[in-house]
């Protein structure tokens, strides 16, 4: 039998198009435990490659005879050695290309709409690590905000949708994954917009984004208005699109609300998070849908692989945003939280421009869920 | 440290570095002690791992420059 290949972009649609596949991650157990790949019909068999190296005899009776078997690792070399054992044995398996590794940095584009004016509006889902970015095309300019580190992808697709990048945005200084969006803007030209109150210890410059500014992008404009919403960190900044979209960053989610720990201060954005949760957002149009900077679980996906929802049903059905006790808010939003995202402190430093880690190195700080939120 | 048998598995890539320590765990007796030297960064989770599932014992684990440092005793 032949040792197939299964790139990230084959493994997202069988995500998104919930298909069946039977995954045998050959990581420690620790890591598999730590961040796995997540399907609605995805089945798992974790063994240590390390515990098969006197061969796969053990584990043949586990594979099911009807299902597609994927073998992972984390970055590609082990997963093709059990492979080739196991394909030796008789079975049709295939490794997942570069591993958990390339499984981080995939990004899947998915249009979310068409604007007014003629403007498209896309999502860039990063299947691995649930981050989600956005970029809005309008004739012949392109805007993106809260962009990965994968900064080639962004650029190459305004290219392909013969746009100019124009704009760059990220709604807070964040803590789990490193930003695209300095070197998106060096490279493009583009201007970098970034929270002042978040970016008092940058070492670069920066357009300052305030409450209430307006941004066009395209000759008949995609209004990007900025509203202040401070709460994940004090700086926290929403936009609002076109009238019709509301970009909430890492303040609210599909099925969590955003946490304020990760800048070291709990205790004090509380209330801005209340704040902006239960009053600021309160006052906008339910009709908004929300687009925010994460998903946490794979149901979070609609049918097209996107991540969003009206503002009015989160308001419905959004634990986060029901809390009427402020004291059990509180402890909600400060108490029991989960771990902090991966070398989180290292992220937030290399976005201030303070440390400047290479490729692989910037790999290794980003291994791992997003964790920004609380349920 | 006394060590019975030296493995250099500097520059090898994941599955390598375990691939050979076994290969020279192996060769060696019960009690004998291996010392491994690794780049790769997975090695320590996954040799720290592989030598509890073994029922061998990791006497000591250092790091010297990127160099991961393991000394295994056979069990």
């Amino acid at each position: 039998m032949t040792v197939h290949v299964m790139t990230p972009e084959e493994v997202t649609k069988k995500v998104i198009n919930k298909e069946e596949l039977f995954i045998l991650d050959v990581r420690n157990e620790s890591d598999f435990q730590d961040w796995k790949i997540e399907g609605a019909n995805f089945q798992y068999l974790n063994v240590p490659y390390f515990e098969l190296l006197d061969g796969v005899e053990e584990i043949l009776s586990k594979f099911p005879a009807d299902k597609d078997i994927l073998v992972v690792c984390a970055k590609e070399g082990s997963s093709v050695m059990v492979a080739e054992m196991l394909s030796e044995a008789g079975l049709t398996v295939s490794y997942l290309q570069g591993g958990m590794k390339a499984w981080s940095e995939y990004l899947e584009p998915v249009k979310v709409a068409d604007l007014k004016d003629g403007g498209e509006l896309y999502q860039f889902v990063r299947i691995g690590k649930g981050c989600l970015s956005y970029m809005i095309i309008s004739n012949g300019e392109a805007a993106i905000i809260d962009a990965t580190r994968m900064a080639d992808v962004y650029v190459d697709f305004a290219e392909s949708k013969k746009a100019v990048v124009t704009h760059v945005f990220d709604t807070h200084l964040h803590a789990d994954h490193i930003s695209g969006g300095r070197m998106i803007a060096e490279k493009t030209k583009a201007t970098y917009w970034l929270p002042p109150k978040d970016a008092e210890e940058v070492v670069f410059s920066y357009e300052p984004l305030e409450d209430g500014n307006e941004v066009m992008v395209g000759r008949t404009p995609i209004r990007i208005h900025a509203m202040y919403s401070p709460g994940h960190t004090i700086g926290s900044t929403s936009f609002v699109v076109d009238d019709q979209f509301l970009m909430t960053g890492d303040i609210l989610f599909i099925d969590s609300i955003g946490r304020p720990d990760l800048a070291g201060k709990a205790e004090d954005w509380v209330g801005d998070l209340r704040e902006t949760l239960y009053t600021r957002y309160k006052e906008l149009s339910e009709e908004l849908v929300v687009l925010p900077a994460h998903f946490m679980i794979i149901d979070e996906l609609n049918e097209d692989g996107s991540v969003s929802e009206k503002l009015g049903v989160l308001y419905a059905k959004n634990h986060g945003l029901n809390v009427a006790d402020e004291a059990a808010f509180r402890k909600l939003v400060t108490e029991n939280l989960p771990p902090q995202p991966n070398a989180y402190q290292e992220i937030r430093k290399t976005n201030m421009g303070k440390t400047t880690p290479d490729t692989e190195q910037q790999r290794e700080m980003e291994i791992g869920p997003n964790r920004c939120a609380v349920r | 440290m006394n060590t019975d048998k030296f493995l250099d598995a500097k520059g090898l890539a994941c599955p390598m570095p375990i691939v050979r320590t076994k290969k020279a765990m192996d060769e060696l007796s019960s009690g004998q002690v291996l010392e491994v030297h690794a780049t790769d960064k997975g090695a320590k989770n996954d040799i720290t791992a592989w030598v509890q599932s073994g029922g061998h014992e990791l006497l000591k684990q250092e790091e010297e420059n990127d160099v991961l440092k393991f000394w295994i005793q056979k069990g």
